[in-house]
């Protein structure tokens, strides 16, 4: 078995190949592109399909953004020769800005939507892919990431009104599918919340109630929370890293309880849940405050093996010395295999990958531009 | 009318290599109609320069004769037999 990672940065598409986990072979920045310009795209979302073997590239260049695809392992691509999407445009104007119009639809406005950036895209069941836009938005694919349709109803929530911008920008950044269920579905927006759909994304409930913050004057609200990511475990369970601390949801209408007590900072982007094991996660906490680097200027990952009750620094082989390289939300992930591997990168341009049975981390690659994105999967 | 577009380089493969395009327009078309005419002959060409609400991107500078269109009168400039020119400006370090 091989294995396949790709890594998405500020600059480019770089991929990296192994047969062991431990030595890798890199290439890049890959011309998606007949005339190579985007070489330096920024690429936010990448998604891996192990049943087809189809890998999705997000490119947002100077010329717009767009959607590549491949189906021989990163080695050639291709893009529609059509928009994959495109905003309605008889929709009113929705700034998601930090202005105090935010969320607010402005039906006067000269202005219109237009996709900005595609910073998720994701497998569900059969040949469905979800995209998660910039400005906040969902869209659905059933041919593969070719033609996306837009999602009014999560458009539409009544919610949106408390929809703004992150640092980094609005938008649905994070789809997690239910491989139980095709019709359900979690998405989480910076800043808004987490949304789930139980019927294939006809209607959306808010679920980030009970989520603090501690960033504004009512620190529970129903929704509007700045949520960094998502993840799913074995058994469902949900796990959150908002801006601030970690959640578990063992029931989505349950409630959220905080998970980061254990854990050496309250705030972080990228938290990922074991393929098979539940109740297994890894996080990759940042310092909270004004610090944000990792804790202590030393990179690591933290590994809970019982829900976010405990959790412990995991893995050797990381750098000793003192390290300022943070884990951006989509810069870490398994490869999905049997025995999963684990894999993040850092804003420093590093990328390691480790074996879940070893712990033992491996240098992917080093001195990248900085790594918004990275993803893997077993290749035959 | 024939109008002579100049393309550039980075963007040359969406017309099979060509620097060139010959785009046959009436007399008081404008920068509109000659993008209209590309985007239904080169979609994908025609969506690198201007979104899905019909504006310019950002990064993408036509010039119309001599004149940067932003500073006539944006995609509503009369092409008046000019030649026309895509440059795209590549910023960032």
């Amino acid at each position: 078995m091989a294995y396949l990672v790709l890594i998405g940065t500020r600059k480019g598409l770089f991929t990296a190949r192994s047969d062991d986990r431990r030595h890798w072979s890199v290439d890049g920045p890959a011309k998606l592109d007949d005339d190579g310009f985007t070489a330096v795209a920024e690429i936010y979302a990448a998604a891996c399909d192990p049943a087809t073997g189809r890998v999705l590239v997000g490119a947002s260049t100077f010329f717009g953004p767009s959607i590549w695809h491949s189906d021989d392992h990163a080695t050639t691509w291709s893009e529609p020769e059509n928009a994959p999407m495109a905003f309605p445009q008889d929709l009113p104007y929705r700034p998601l800005d930090f202005s105090d119009t935010a969320g607010i639809d402005q039906p006067d406005s000269e202005q219109t939507n237009t996709v900005k950036r595609i910073w998720q895209l994701t497998f569900g069941p059969g040949q469905r892919v979800w995209a998660g836009v910039e400005p906040t938005s969902l869209w659905t694919s059933d041919d593969g990431g070719r033609t996306f349709t837009f999602n009014q109803a999560l458009w539409d929530h009544p919610q949106h009104t408390t929809w703004a911008s992150g640092a980094g920008g609005p938008a649905v950044h994070t789809i997690v599918p239910d491989p139980t269920d095709p019709r359900h579905l979690t998405v989480a927006i910076s800043s808004g919340g987490i949304y789930q759909t139980h019927d294939d994304g006809q209607t959306w409930e808010g679920i980030t109630a009970g989520i603090t913050v501690d960033y504004a004057p009512d620190e529970a609200p129903e929704s509007g929370q700045c949520i960094h990511k998502v993840t799913r475990d074995a058994d469902g369970t949900l796990f959150a890293q908002s801006h601030g601390p970690a959640y578990r949801a063992t029931k989505p209408d349950g409630g959220w309880t905080n998970i980061s007590t254990n854990l050496p900072s309250n705030f972080g982007f990228a938290i990922v849940a074991h393929p098979h094991e539940a109740g297994t996660v890894m996080a990759w906490p940042v310092g909270e405050s004004m610090d944000r680097t990792p804790p202590g200027h030393r990179i690591g990952a933290w590994r809970t093996t019982d829900g976010g009750d405990t959790w412990h620094p995991w893995g050797t082989g990381l750098p000793a010395e003192p390290y300022y390289g943070t884990v951006m939300r989509d810069g870490a992930c398994t490869d999905g295999a049997e025995q999963p591997g684990w894999y993040f990168g850092t804003r420093c341009g590093d990328v390691w990958a480790a074996d879940d049975q070893t712990g033992q981390w491996h240098l992917v690659a080093t001195h990248l531009p900085d790594v918004l994105c990275v993803r893997a999967m077993e290749t035959p | 009318m024939i109008i002579d577009v100049k393309l550039p380089a980075a963007l040359a493969s969406e017309c099979g290599g060509a620097r060139h395009l010959d785009i046959d327009v009436p007399a008081e078309a404008t920068l509109t109609d000659v993008l209209d005419q590309i985007a239904a002959a080169h979609p994908r060409l025609g969506r690198r320069l201007r979104d899905e609400a019909g504006k310019l991107r950002r990064y993408v500078n036509i010039y119309v004769g001599d004149d940067e269109s932003r500073r006539l009168q944006g995609l509503d400039t009369p092409v008046d037999g000019h030649d026309i020119q895509i440059l795209p400006s590549i910023a960032g370090g």
